[in-house]
């Protein structure tokens, strides 16, 4: 199994540090490789910029994203700019407040793509209380969607990488978007 | 107990450094190179180190070299802008034998280029950046956990042989994350020291390494350390002679170690019609391109360059096939030194790719069977 | 030739074997090094904690022909190779000979961050305004009109003033003097020695081979002459106008007040975090 996931937002939402979670989720608590990378310079400042992760079983040699599996979009700019390289019956989440779908309802649909909406952003605000763990809620949402990476070690790579004492606040954002239903 | 980190390449680097026992940094911020800085600035003061950011990178290799004669393993690190003002002082450091680690994180050039974006156009200014006759040493790492692995074999050559050795990465091993294992423990080369009671010692004398202990300032011995043409005292001299050994000398302790210092990966070469060569992050590339190739029943292999300079000639000379290909960041840099090696022995081809791209397997291996 | 009368008394400081020197007879560089050395043995300091850095230039090969640890580097960079040594070991007592050209044209950036750091550390800067080592050249604190190989019609550049110029910076003690004043430059760098930030001590000195011979100054004595001449001390020269400080080198002490040290931050830092002190020479 080899996956391909890039998570695009604007600078600030926290982008390329969910990328980092998964990536770590699944080299060092599933055992699987991963490899993460990230759009670097002045796009990481504003602008669109994106995180991209790769996990497999087998060892990655390239370690560029080639047709993302999953495409998640946390802002309109970055769900324009990212969405065309979008394998055919791929995954498109987007946080639906901040990203509007009907402008590729084209592409959606002549590939074929699955589609889920999670108000990453108005939950960390509303429930969490901290609009910046949206990312958070994002992975949560991430983990239940793709199944790519397990409940345990997304848990395990949250608490490994965000700041000490906020262990918590992030594990009840990554809980309610783990929890939201699409079915 | 050894570690399993998931981190970028350039954090990588500055944790090889630190396990080396690198304990002097002094730098100039320049992406794609920068994290190598900001991580040992909070790693160096806990172990017991310096950091200084420099007012350029000419001062940054300057104090490099000061530190490393105060006693301590020191290191810069840079990219193509900031490489290209440290030439002159990569120079010096040849000239008076001063262990130092330059980091040059490669980015795309020429001039300022493409600063958030991979090349490996720096290759050759490695090779001859500094004006005369010197034998550098460069390594090029091609994964996170090289990064780390390459920093320390790095300071462990640069003390042995007391030249400056220089990391060529890229952006693309700079700032991706990777799993790697940090060992507990890692051989490490510690500076030798002259002999004591020794009021003869001639800093410059070499042993049978080419080189010579080196004191630290401060020891006792008194040292002149010049860029002039000095002999095995260290004082300066205008003769011929003097100036013919040395230089001599001071390019042998390189080429004359090759063995020790050279390291390639070969695969799948034994049977192979077609052999490609590349370093650095299109190392990765070609791996899935022979990967690709062997399913189809294309006999085909890869050499992976680890040391760039002394270049690996006997092992790529050694190569039995038709048909090569350079795989590289640059309009072609080392594919003319493959040539050089192989001679009429085998057809040298160059997919050279600019832009911060790396070269897509499928790609690679269309452009094989288009000219093969 | 050996006569003990004349023998240098500091001849036991030098690397007697490297004699003589290259310089040139009647330059001011002898001057300088005997009153360093005069103001060294005046202070308290371990003569082997004496480490010298230099860089290009007729003053730069001063550390070559003293018995101490010394590093000739490259043009203009002495003050960059300084600071690593100094913070890796600062237990060592580091002086950096440099002349005009070396400090404040190829390396000024490097002077003014020294000084900004207050890193301990006393730079001497033999000021001859002129690039004696590559045969004459204008130098960048050549006085407006003063003749050089590359100013042949005379100098139209303004020179610098490098008191002011390290001042501004940050040096935090700051003296100029001149051939001619022998004694008080030997107080001076005694005074640098136990300044623990970044002295300056700037040494107006004669190059009568490339300087002297094409303004006029034909001897040495003629430019020593000309330094007693228009020497006016600065207690004095604050009371008078620029009209009347026209020509006239300004000596004695600038600055003298002392701040945070540089290499002494770095090793607080390293306290804090390890509550050791740095180990020195870790290398090995």
């Amino acid at each position: 199994m080899k996956k391909e996931i890039r998570i695009g937002g604007f600078g600030g939402q926290g982008v390329i540090l969910s990328g980092v979670i998964i990536g770590k989720a699944a080299a060092l608590f599933d055992r699987k490789n991963s490899i993460q990378s990230q759009s670097y310079g002045p796009e990481a400042r504003g602008g669109a910029s994106k995180s991209e992760v790769i996990i497999s079983d087998e060892e990655i040699n390239y370690p560029k994203i080639q047709n993302p599996d999953v495409l998640v979009a946390i802002s309109h700019e970055a769900l324009l700019k990212y969405h065309t390289d979008l394998k055919r019956n791929g995954i498109l989440i987007v946080d639906p407040d901040l990203a509007h779908m009907s402008e590729i309802s084209e592409f959606i649909e002549k590939n074929e793509i699955k589609v889920y909406q999670a108000k990453v952003t108005k939950i960390a605000t509303e429930e969490i209380g901290l609009r910046i763990v949206a990312n958070i809620v994002m992975i949560g949402v991430i983990t239940k969607i793709t199944n790519i990476i397990s409940v345990d070690s997304a848990k395990k790579a949250i608490i490994d990488t965000v700041p000490k004492g906020t262990e918590e606040k992030n594990i009840k954002a990554f809980d309610a978007g783990y929890n939201l239903d699409f079915n | 107990m050894t570690k399993e980190l998931f981190i970028q390449g350039n954090q990588a680097c500055s944790m090889g450094a630190i396990e080396a026992g690198c304990r002097f940094f002094a730098g100039y911020p320049i992406t794609p190179s920068t994290e190598i800085a900001e991580d040992l600035a909070i790693s160096l003061p806990k172990v017991g180190g310096s950091f200084i950011q420099m007012e350029d990178e000419l001062s940054a290799i300057g104090a490099i070299i000061g530190a490393s004669w105060s006693g301590l393993k020191s290191m810069t690190a840079t990219s193509g802008p900031g490489f290209s003002l440290m030439q002159e002082n990569i120079g010096f450091a040849h000239m008076s034998e001063t262990p130092i680690v330059i980091v040059n994180v490669q980015r795309g050039s020429p001039s300022t280029g493409q600063p958030t974006m991979t090349g490996q156009g720096d290759m050759m200014q490695a090779r001859w950046g500094s004006h005369g006759d010197y034998e550098p040493i460069a390594i090029s790492p091609s994964s996170v956990q090289e990064f780390f692995d390459f920093t320390v074999k790095g300071f462990n050559l640069s003390e042995k042989y007391r030249v400056p050795v220089i990391l060529l990465a890229d952006e693309i091993v700079g700032h991706m994350r990777e799993r790697v294992l940090i060992p507990d423990k890692t051989e490490i080369f510690k500076r030798v020291a002259p002999y004591e009671n020794s009021s003869d010692f001639l800093p410059f004398k070499a042993d049978e390494n080419g080189t010579s202990p080196m004191p630290a300032f401060g020891d006792g011995y008194k040292v002149h350390i010049t860029g002039l043409t000095h002999g095995e005292l260290g004082y300066p001299s205008s003769s011929p002679d003097d100036h013919s050994n040395l230089v001599r000398r001071l390019t042998n302790k390189t080429l004359k170690n090759r063995k020790d210092i050279v390291s390639v990966d070969l695969k799948y070469c034994d049977d192979a019609d077609i052999v490609l060569i590349s370093y650095g992050s299109p190392v990765r590339s070609i791996i899935e391109t022979v990967k690709l190739a062997r399913e189809e029943g294309i006999k085909i292999g890869y050499l992976k360059i680890n040391t760039i300079w002394p270049f690996p000639e006997e092992e790529i000379a050694k190569l039995n096939c038709d048909d090569i290909f350079v795989v590289e960041l640059n309009l072609g840099q080392i594919v003319y030194e493959v040539e050089r090696v192989v001679k009429s022995n085998a057809n040298v081809h160059l997919i050279g790719e600019i832009g911060g791209r790396l070269p897509k397997p499928t790609d690679i291996l269309d452009k094989i069977k288009d000219l093969v | 030739m050996t006569d003990h009368k004349n023998k240098n008394p500091f001849i036991k400081y030098f690397r007697q074997d490297r004699l003589p020197t290259i310089f040139c007879s009647g330059c001011g560089i002898g001057i300088t090094v005997n009153s360093f050395l005069k103001g060294f043995e005046s202070t308290d300091l371990d003569f082997d904690s004496l480490a010298l850095v230099s860089g290009i230039g007729c003053s730069s090969r001063v550390p070559g022909y003293i018995k101490c640890d010394s590093l000739h580097t490259s043009h203009g960079r002495a003050l960059s190779f300084a600071t690593g040594l100094k913070v890796g070991n600062p237990d060592l007592n580091v002086v950096v000979f440099t002349g005009d050209g070396d400090a404040a044209s190829i390396g000024g950036n490097h002077l003014i961050h020294a000084a900004r750091r207050n890193i301990n550390l006393i730079v001497i800067c033999i000021n001859n305004s002129i690039y004696g080592m590559t045969g004459g050249q204008i130098s960048p604190t050549s006085p407006k009109g003063s003749l050089a190989t590359t100013a042949p019609y005379g100098s139209i550049d303004t020179p610098f003033n490098l008191i002011d110029l390290v001042t501004a910076a940050g040096a935090s003690y700051v003296s100029r003097w001149t051939t001619a004043h022998p004694l008080q430059l030997s107080r001076s760098i005694k005074t640098a020695f136990n300044n623990k930030g970044f002295s300056f001590v700037e040494v107006v000195s004669q190059c009568p081979t490339y300087y002297g011979r094409r303004n006029n100054l034909k001897t040495p004595i003629a430019m020593i002459k000309m330094f007693k001449e228009n020497t006016v001390n600065k207690k004095k020269a604050d009371t008078l106008s620029d009209d009347e400080l026209l020509g006239k080198i300004i000596v004695g002490e600038f600055v003298n007040k002392q701040r945070y040290e540089f290499s002494e931050q770095i090793e607080e830092l390293t306290y804090k975090k390890t509550e050791k002190k740095p180990i020195r020479k870790s290398a090995y």
